[in-house]
């Protein structure tokens, strides 16, 4: 099992009461509201937390970005993993992840990863994903070619990262006359891939069938089980049996010295969800092109107010019912994530400790108890269950370095 | 009423279809971003003095999408493969927005064969002042609505309640702006100098209260196009053929047969 620590680094210094005024807290919530003194200070702090949860034994620091919202401070993901390549020395560095598509050239993306798993000593795990649909909007990349965009993009940087330059990449979207960076990852072959999602079918199966890791971000027990399911059809299809080692959970989990003060906490995991500070209109999460067409006639009806949000808009008191939110005291969030072992077999597992205006001395409890007095038992479980990470299981980076394949489908190919 | 005929023709390996009725010469209509209601108020007005032929752009209404096309000067070749497919040798071409823009590469292309040129409220150059509205960051019933001054109007052509098809459209409509005018937005860099060329006679026409293309656009047309004038509608918003087709018609019938 492979624990670690996320956040949002939500920038929770500004009048919530602007975001409420103005109806929305993304993309065109004027960064008037953005205070760079506070700013400066989170940063620190979140730095400070990642320290130590290192410190108190994670295995790892789950880094991810954002553009034009305050729910999440970083607009590079990679700059916190340099600061974190030399602030930390044991941990993974996790990038759920760098979002392929914004990438004007992947070759840079691909020598600042390799700049990374070099000064970390090779604690790169690279995820990749195809980016928020806002994100797209704030950093004028056309939604439209996403999905293509994220499949060529990742291409390229694997090719990069395997084969001795010079050569030549004459893609669809990206064109490179001379790929040949002075930068390679340390990981051989590479560095481990993770991709995070929501509940996509097209992302579930192209990890799957590049034999990556999937990240499902805090679905539900019975959507996580139809992930699975997908992604396990998908790996037998293609050769391969699936296991925990290929399956990832991230869970928002809050613990405290009591129960009140870890509910009171908790209840910021709602701030993200624009209960405490307005929402993004719907076209803006879901610009035209970049949704699955299966789900256009659902998604149209919901953008125009006709419909329930596809994913659901539950209240706190019911996602803390379905276990979507845990929080409590280590010893009351233990059988909750028992179950969710259990019921989903993870191998990976991230854990959002922290959310909105919680304080950044509640922050740094919450960690210590997470690792301290939480991660050990799930460790323990995880041994009785068999849930191993592909760090234990020795598992192939990708598809392509299996030795394992069902030999019909390598005859096939 | 004109008795309209539908049909499908094969161009660059899409069947583009179009709606076909009147008589007289050739009168290419293309049409806005939002896409064509089947016929209009303001295809009957032409069809009483013209042949009208009105086009599904490929990948909106009832056109399948091209998906290998980029920008908006592979749909104007394709729309120049339709004339050719219907062996028209010369047509005016009426262009209602962004249609406008196309009509204009059109024209960019072979000057010789456009009869008249019609702009109405055309996308396709930078305003000088102001910008193209941009839909990516509205619903799709606000930025059609936004193309209207009065609001009745856009209730009595796609209802108060729009139905889900039609919302559906405006998302597929939606992502071919996005699949071939993303970057520049609606625009293009060039099409002003290119349009030096074309002499043929043109009309612009503007709604006074467009809210989608600033009126500023029209001064970049009438100074690159050499024998154009412009024409500006009261209290009319950018969908000036939905909005006022009979003042519209009124302006374009007698540009067309002089």
């Amino acid at each position: 099992m492979h624990l670690m620590y996320f956040t949002e680094q939500p920038m929770s210094a500004y009048d919530a009461s602007e975001g409420l005024k103005y109806g929305a807290t993304a993309l065109t919530f004027s960064n008037k509201h953005f205070d760079p003194v506070a700013g400066s200070r989170l940063y620190n702090e979140y730095l400070e937390q990642y320290v130590y949860a290192e410190e108190v034994g994670v295995d790892g620091i789950m880094l991810n970005e954002h553009h034009n919202a305050p729910f999440c401070m970083q607009a590079k993901a990679n700059i916190f993993a340099s600061v974190l390549a030399g602030a930390t020395k044991r941990v993974k560095i996790v990038m759920l992840g760098n979002p392929l598509p914004l990438a004007e050239n992947p070759i840079r993306l691909a020598e600042e990863l390799a700049m990374i798993d070099m000064i970390s000593k090779g604690r790169l795990v690279s995820g990749f994903v195809r980016g928020g649909g806002q994100e797209q909007l704030a950093t004028g990349v056309n939604p439209a070619y996403n999905r293509e965009r994220f499949e060529e993009a990742h291409d390229l940087i694997v090719k990069t990262w395997t084969v001795p330059g010079p050569f030549r990449w004459e893609g669809t979207h990206y064109q490179h006359r001379v790929v040949n960076p002075w930068a390679l990852p340390l990981q051989k072959p590479y560095p481990r891939v993770w991709i995070p999602g929501v509940i996509s079918k097209e992302t579930i199966i192209w990890a799957a069938k590049q034999r990556y890791p999937y990240i499902a971000l805090n679905t539900s027990i019975p959507q996580t089980k139809q992930i699975w399911k997908l992604y396990d059809e998908t790996a037998a299809a293609v050769g391969y049996k699936s296991g925990p080692e290929n399956r990832g959970y991230l869970a928002r989990i809050h613990v405290a010295e009591t129960e009140e003060k870890a509910i009171q906490n908790a209840k910021q995991f709602m701030w993200m969800q624009g209960e405490f500070t307005g929402l993004a209109h719907p076209v803006w999460a879901n610009p035209s092109g970049y949704f699955s067409p299966s789900g256009r006639r659902s998604f149209v009806e919901f953008a125009v107010g006709r419909a329930k949000n596809p994913r659901g808009n539950p209240t706190f008191e019911e996602q803390r019912a379905e276990g979507m939110i845990m929080c409590g005291t280590p010893e009351q969030v233990l059988p909750r994530i028992r179950h969710l072992l259990e019921e989903t077999r993870p191998g990976i597992m991230a854990v959002w400790g922290n959310d909105g205006n919680v304080s950044h001395r509640d922050s740094m409890t919450c960690i210590r108890l997470l690792a301290q007095e939480v991660f050990p038992q799930v460790r323990e479980w995880a041994k009785e269950l068999s849930l191993n990470s592909p760090f234990e299981a020795e598992a192939p980076v990708s598809i392509a370095y299996s030795k394992d394949l069902e030999q019909s489908t390598i005859a096939a190919e | 009423m004109t008795a309209w005929a539908e049909r499908a023709i094969e161009i660059a390996g899409t069947k583009v279809h179009m709606t076909r009725g009147g008589k007289g010469p050739p009168v290419l209509v293309l049409h806005r971003d939002i896409g064509t209601p089947a016929t209009s108020a303001f295809h009957e007005e032409l069809a009483k003095s013209a042949d009208v032929i009105v086009p599904h752009h490929p990948g909106w209404g009832r056109s399948p999408r091209a998906d290998w096309m980029r920008s908006v000067r592979d749909l104007t070749v394709m729309h120049r493969g339709l004339l050719a497919e219907l062996n028209i040798q010369e047509a005016v071409l009426v262009g209602l927005g962004f249609g406008g823009w196309i009509a204009a590469e059109m024209a960019t292309m072979a000057p010789v064969d456009v009869a008249k040129l019609v702009l109405v409220g055309p996308m396709g150059v930078k305003p000088p002042q102001g910008d193209i509205f941009d839909q990516a960051i509205v619903s799709y019933i606000d930025y059609a609505r936004a193309g209207f001054h009065d609001q009745k109007a856009f209730d009595k052509i796609y209802d108060a309640e729009p139905s889900t098809d039609q919302l559906e459209a405006w998302d597929i409509a939606r992502e071919m702006c996005f699949r071939i005018a993303w970057k520049p937005y609606m625009y293009s860099q060039t099409l002003p100098h290119l349009l030096r060329n074309v002499k043929v006679p043109t009309l612009l026409v503007w709604g006074d209260k467009d809210r989608i293309v600033p009126q500023s656009a029209a001064d970049r047309y009438l100074a690159a196009l050499p024998n154009a004038k412009l024409e500006v509608i009261r209290d009319c918003g950018h969908c000036v053929d939905l909005e006022q087709p009979g003042r519209l018609a009124e302006l374009v019938t007698p540009f067309i047969a002089r």
